[in-house]
Parts: structure tokens; sequence; C-alpha cells
């Protein structure tokens, strides 16, 4: 239990995975808004094979677990492919942030399902007698009412899916928990390395926190000042 | 509608680009595989393996490994780098041998996911030959012999299996020492409990978790000498086995040639002694 030797000896090491963990993170949450943004408007469609197309996809992905899925696209994928295009690789990085922004996507399509259900029905009432084409309305009254809402799940998801990325550790993605194992292989040193990594871990959140707890802030205080005028 | 269809596909073909970008930025640093396959299928066809002169491939093959896993493979904070006998030994067979290889240290398990599902051309990692594993790799000639040893805490009153019963013995998954408690079990009536590494095995039994493990009796002489973990082996060495150098089944043959070729040769000019007495053996 020796703090000071493991923030001589590891401190390099877990940064570099830390940096591993915050770039897969938010890149596939990026990619995770988008697909849980179509998988959402799928789910709504008035064509029924998108409707089932999103259904399948967030029923499949919520069903399994995430290191399951982890394993089958890292390890199967490659065979899968591999079939059709000889020498087919995977790095472990392509298949976490493959594994981690379907996870984010599916879970992201319900929460935006859920602010979007959330908008009274009167609004598309209104905005569409008031002669708004549907997509219109979709995108000036509705979404933007939906988002709000949805926020402060969003923000939970986004939590999720940065603490998720240790999952991936198992497939041999160099991110922070991955990096300290290996320290730890050569080291034993469990307790310290583990701590160190807690620390680092609520250091990143708090910060993803604090700065969508503004952005929040923002657009409620952006509501209140658009309710005023008219008023 | 019509305008929102065409949103939607805005959308699709928006969500593909931004998957492709990213799938091309994570790839962007390894070099192609496909052609390379090509030209050492060709490399692979001209006979004569077995000469001083080596066959010379421009693949780059890539190898897997364990990463925590001392004095085999583990990491050394200082240099910043993998080290371990089976990194030393690897290095000076492809120096020999004059083939090119890329290190993947990701664990053991990853590792043989890694070859048996074609995303690896090889593995070197501390690994017993043994029959059931011939049935999904291919090996090397063995490289280094190694047996399991039952491990206790330091303290602990436990000299035989036959104490055992009763109790929960921790194990690494897939390994060796696993098949071994796996094998007496029934026989001593005891539990087992399974990780995913050796330090995590080892502080189970530190920590009182677990009664024993049965491990690589090279490496936890190792971890002991070094570390001072408070641990002690018990009883004889059981399971004799090698290590060896393994690649899936059917796959890669001129590289276990290669590596068969590179083994016998420091054997001969003493660079396998030496390396084997860097790390105490």
């Amino acid at each position: 239990m020796d703090f000071s030797r493991v923030l001589s000896d590891a401190t390099l090491l877990l940064l570099q995975g830390l940096k591993v963990t915050v770039i897969i993170a938010v890149i596939s949450l990026l990619i995770g808004m988008v697909i849980g943004f179509v998988m959402c408007l799928f789910g709504m469609s008035r064509i029924w094979i998108l409707r089932w197309i999103s259904k399948i996809y967030i029923w499949i992905i919520r069903g399994t677990p995430m290191i399951v899925q982890a394993f089958i696209v890292y390890f199967g994928f490659p065979q899968l492919i591999g079939m059709f295009v000889p020498g087919f690789r995977l790095e472990a990085f392509s298949a976490g942030l493959i594994t981690l922004s379907l996870n984010a996507g599916a879970y992201l399509a319900e929460i935006f399902r859920g602010g979007i259900s959330a908008v009274d029905p009167g609004q598309v009432e209104a905005a569409r007698s008031l002669g708004l084409s549907s997509a219109r309305t979709m995108v000036k009254v509705v979404l933007p009412q939906a988002f709000r809402v949805a926020i402060p799940s969003m923000v939970n998801q986004f939590i999720i899916t940065i603490k998720d990325t240790s999952i991936l550790s198992v497939i041999g993605l160099a991110d922070i928990v991955n990096k300290a194992k290996v320290y730890v292989g050569a080291s034993y040193q469990f307790f310290a390395t583990y701590t160190i990594v807690a620390v680092y871990y609520l250091i990143i959140i708090s910060i993803l926190m604090i700065v969508l707890k503004r952005v929040e802030k923002k657009m409620n205080y952006e509501r209140k000042n658009n309710r005023k005028k008219p008023a | 509608m019509k305008s929102f269809t065409k949103i939607l596909g805005l959308l699709l073909a928006l969500s593909l680009l931004v998957a492709v970008m990213a799938g091309c930025g994570a790839g962007g640093g390894e070099p192609a595989p496909a052609p390379d396959d090509a030209a050492v299928t060709d490399d692979a066809a001209a006979p004569g393996g077995d000469e001083a002169a080596a066959p010379v491939s421009d693949k780059t093959y890539v190898i897997y490994s364990d990463n925590a896993f001392a004095p085999f493979e583990y990491y050394d904070t200082e240099a910043g780098v993998y080290v371990g006998l089976d990194m030393d030994l690897l290095a000076a067979i492809a120096e020999d041998q004059g083939f090119k290889y890329e290190m993947h240290n990701d664990g053991f398990d990853a590792s043989m996911g890694a070859v048996q599902s074609g995303q690896a051309d090889g593995m070197i990692a501390g690994m017993t030959i043994t029959e059931e594993r011939m049935l999904t790799f291919d090996f090397s000639e063995g490289y280094f012999e190694d047996g399991q040893i039952m491990v206790v805490p330091a303290d602990s009153t436990i000299a035989s299996p036959a104490d055992l019963a009763g109790t929960t013995v921790a194990a690494k998954t897939s390994t060796q020492g696993a098949a071994y408690a796996e094998s007496i079990k029934d026989e001593y009536g005891f539990e087992i409990q399974y990780y995913e590494d050796s330090p995590t095995m080892y502080t189970a039994v530190i920590n009182g978790t677990n009664s024993a493990c049965f491990e690589d009796f090279s490496v936890i002489g190792y971890a002991i000498q070094s570390e001072g973990l408070a641990l002690q082996t018990v009883g004889d060495v059981v399971n004799p086995g090698y290590y060896g150098f393994a690649v899936q089944k059917g796959m890669n043959p001129e590289l276990i040639e290669m590596f068969n070729a590179g083994l016998a040769n420091i054997k001969a000019d003493g660079t396998y002694d030496q390396i084997l007495a860097n790390y105490g053996y």
C-alpha cells in the first residue's frame, strides 16, 4: 500500500490509459447520439420495417450484457467478415468503439423516445393546424422541448458510458483499468493503484457533470426568457 | 412526409459517414494486412525453410501475449515497455530468422481468443503445450519446462491437497493450474473460484479469501522472490510440461517452422541460456 511508489511509477501509464478511456467514450457517445436519434425516429416511423429494425436493435443491445457483446464483436466479427474479406482484422480499439457506440445508441434511442413522448400532443396539433409540415413540427416544436426533458437522462447515460469503457479492458482495450491491471501485474500494488484509478474517474466525471449542468442551466434560462418575451 | 423521409435519409447517411470515419481513424495506425498476406503465401510456398539462409518475409506477423505474467511478460514501468523471457526469446528468434512482428500485450484470454479468431498470427504467453490445446492450436517445440505447484499463504498450515477439503481454491481461467485444480477437486472435496490474472489470484490467497491456488512453478517462484509476496509453495511440482509458441491450427505453418529453426539456432549459440540466466533460471 505504497501510494508514493505507485504515483511515481504508474502515473504516466495511467494517464495514457485515461486518454484512451476519454477518447473512446467521447467518440462512441457522438456516434451513439446519431445512432440513438436515427433509431428513435425509426421507432416512431409510419413504415413498419423501420419500426421493427429499431425494436430489434434495442431489444438485442439492451437484452445482452456489454461484456458478451464485446467478445462477439472482437472475436466473432473478424471470423464472420474474414469469410468474405480474407485477412480482415479488428483492433481492440475499433471493436471497443463499435460495442460502446451500439450500446450507447440503444439506450439513447430510448431516452430520446421518452423525451419526445413527454411533449404534449397538443403542441403537435397546434403546430400542424398552423400549417407547419410534420418535419418542421418535429424540428421546430417537438425536438427542442424533448431535448430539454431528455438532458438529465442523457447525462446519466454519458456517465454510464464513460464507466463502461472499463468493461472493454477484457478484450485488451488499453484503457485506464487495463493499464492499472498491467501495473498491478508487475508490482502487486492493488489498493493504491485502484484507489488512484477511482480518483481519476471521479475527476473526469465531475468535470463532465459540471459542464453539462451549465448547459442544462443555460437551456432552462433561455426557455424562461423566451416565455417572458411574449407576455 | 416527403421531407421527413428526406431528413431521415440525410441522418442515415451522416451516421454512416461518422461510423466510416471513426473506423478509418481507429484502423489507421496499422498496416493494411490484405496485400501482405498475398506476399507471404509466396514465401511459404518456396521451399528451403530449414537452411541457415532464413526465409525473409515482408509480412509483419501479429503476435499476442499476456500482460501480467512475470517473468515471462510484464510491464517495466521505468522503461515503459513490456519485457520478459518470452519477449526476449521471440525477439532473438525473429532476429535470427529475419521475420518482423508486432507485439500486442493484451492478456492471456484475449490472446487465445485473438489467435482462434484469426486476429493474431501467433501467441507466446507462457502457454503450456497440452493435448486439449492441440485440438485448436499448433505448437512449436517446447521452449521452457515448467509444472504447477500448490501455493498457500506464508503462515498457512496447509501442507497437502488433503488439507483443502471444504475450502475454496483460487484458479486463473484457462490455465494449467486451473485444469489441475479441476482434476483433483472431487477427490479432495474443495471448491474453485476463478480469476482473470495471476496477481488477482495471489491477492485472493494472501487475503485469505481462498485457501490456496495452483500456479506455474517458475512464475510463482519469481513473484515470491522479486516482490516478497506473503506466500509459500508446498508439495512437489505436478503436471510437468513445456511452454510453446502457438498459432491457430492449420494456419501460419511457416511461423512455427521459423520459430523452431530460430529456437535451435539460439540454443546452439548460447543466446537461449543467456536469456534464461537474465531471469534467474
